[in-house]
């Protein structure tokens, strides 16, 4: 059963979004998303000033199998990068809360916050995948 | 959308909780564990495979051995009784049917084995070209097969049967082994580079010696899926019918030229392979390491320069070597040793080197 932790915000792309400050957010792909994978061996991920945009792929992660788009969940600034990932991937599998965050993004609009699942909602949504 | 078929296993693999996927119409476990874990339990103790969806195809009758001898690309007149011989079926235009394993029995009885998504067509394609004096028919529904793979596969099949397992060398088999009550024919071969067995049973017993193999080699064996059974396949140049052979894909390009031996007499593709044996074929497999960070997956482009030479078959990091690897069907010219490349890799070119193959190969005793 994947782990799905309260106080953050979901996308339905299986990435998780916790407000960190004023209009800045962490980003990573979830415990669900990192379990489907499986053992990840490459991370792409976006450079440091970059604009995201919601909805829209912003790095990859790859599986021996296989190739998934990270789909970046808000718009903004790339503000920073977990560079780690570049050389020891399997942090997204370790640990996809924590150490195996994939980027901080300053929001340009923060009302995009309002449309992103809460953790009942992702909750849900991954049980009806299973 | 039409249901998916099923091996006699998969109430088995169900219990383990494997994750299974839609293989060719088959609900085939991917993964059991991780792709990364069962690899690396093959190379170094063993793992345990459900290949039951394999088809198999009984040929009988005194001119048995034309008829296979007119298909396979492979001289089946060298095999003596009980052993086996790879080969490949080929279309006129030296494109490939499929790839397949003939076991001689006798020169009146051979059961050749081939992939689960071409058992259709493969049989259509046999009986188009049966002549003579020959009977076959399509046992594919009657056959559950498990592969068994790794160093350790020997000592712990050993400890299910009297027989002693040491007398069926390399690529040879022996019909009505009693594994634990359980009568198999088991083949010394595989699909992972490592030292292993194929064993073929009757549909009903598969699950039980599934569950022999894994009460009897504890620790030392692990079930695995397709995911693990594609990358170590990957690693030791085995093709893989759909990405390194196809019917647009000579057995020559793919660099299987110890299967074809042109001098057995005519066969199915004979001419067109001379040709390209002879002439050289336009295209060759290789293999690419990577130079830039990136990894090439089945069809991304291959570039020299602007040129287009090819594209990917497969591709992955490699378990074994931790290396981000792949094979690639590329023009001829540029597939000499070190020669550099691009794969273009969503929209980028990443710098890569042609390399030896193949890339795993294990070390003989």
């Amino acid at each position: 059963m994947s782990n799905v932790l309260p106080n953050l915000k979901y996308s339905k792309e299986h990435e998780w979004i916790e407000v960190i400050g004023d209009n800045k957010v962490r980003i990573g792909i979830t415990d669900y998303a990192q379990h489907s994978l499986g053992d990840i061996v490459f991370v792409e991920l976006p450079g440091v000033g970059d604009l995201a945009e919601a909805d829209e792929s912003m790095g990859t992660v790859e599986s021996v199998k296989a190739v998934s788009d990270v789909y970046s969940p808000v718009s903004g600034e790339v503000l920073e990068v977990n560079e780690a990932l570049e050389d020891d991937p399997e942090i997204v599998n370790n640990d996809p809360y924590g150490e195996g965050w994939m980027a901080i993004i300053a929001l340009s609009d923060p009302s995009q916050l309002d449309g992103l699942l809460t953790a009942e909602q992702y909750e849900a949504l991954i049980q009806e995948e299973e | 959308m039409s249901s998916l078929k099923q091996t006699p296993l998969f109430p088995v693999y169900k219990e383990h909780g494997a994750k299974t996927i839609d293989f060719g119409g088959w609900d085939l476990p991917v993964q059991f564990s991780s792709i990364m874990e069962e690899h690396h339990a093959v190379r170094g103790k063993a793992g345990l495979f459900d290949v039951s969806h394999m088809g198999e195809v009984e040929v009988k009758g005194p001119d048995a051995l034309a008829f296979v001898q007119r298909i396979s690309t492979n001289d089946a007149s060298k095999l003596v009784p009980y052993k086996a011989q790879y080969g490949i079926m080929c279309y006129p235009d030296g494109g490939t049917v499929d790839d397949l394993l003939v076991y001689k029995y006798a020169d009146d009885h051979y059961l050749l084995v081939i992939n689960a998504s071409n058992i259709e067509k493969d049989v259509k394609w046999m009986e188009e070209h049966l002549s003579g004096d020959v009977t076959l028919k399509n046992i594919s529904e009657d056959v559950a097969e498990l592969a068994i793979q790794g160093p350790l596969s020997a000592s712990i099949l050993q400890k299910l049967t009297e027989t002693d397992l040491s007398q069926i060398k390399y690529f040879h088999f022996m019909p009505n082994v009693n594994l634990d009550g359980i009568n198999a024919l088991v083949s010394r071969s595989g699909y992972t580079g490592e030292d292993g067995f194929e064993l073929y049973v009757k549909p009903e017993d598969g699950p039980s010696l599934w569950k022999k193999i894994i009460e009897t080699g504890g620790d030392d064996v692990v079930p695995c899926g397709l995911g693990a059974r594609d990358t170590l396949r990957f690693e030791a140049r085995m093709p893989l019918y759909g990405q390194e052979i196809s019917q647009s894909i000579s057995p020559v390009e793919a660099g299987l030229t110890f299967a074809i031996k042109l001098d057995k007499g005519d066969f199915i593709g004979r001419d067109a392979l001379k040709e390209q044996k002879e002439h050289g074929a336009p295209r060759k497999l290789v293999g690419l390491e990577m130079v830039g960070r990136g990894i090439a997956r089945s069809h991304y482009p291959v570039y020299v320069g602007e040129e287009k030479i090819g594209e990917v078959t497969t591709g992955t990091q490699s378990p074994t070597l931790k290396k981000n690897i792949a094979l690639a069907l590329v023009t001829t010219e540029f597939g000499n040793l070190g020669q550099e490349v691009d794969v273009e890799i969503r929209n980028k070119r990443v710098k890569a080197k042609v390399v030896a193959t193949p890339f795993y190969k294990r070390e003989k005793k």
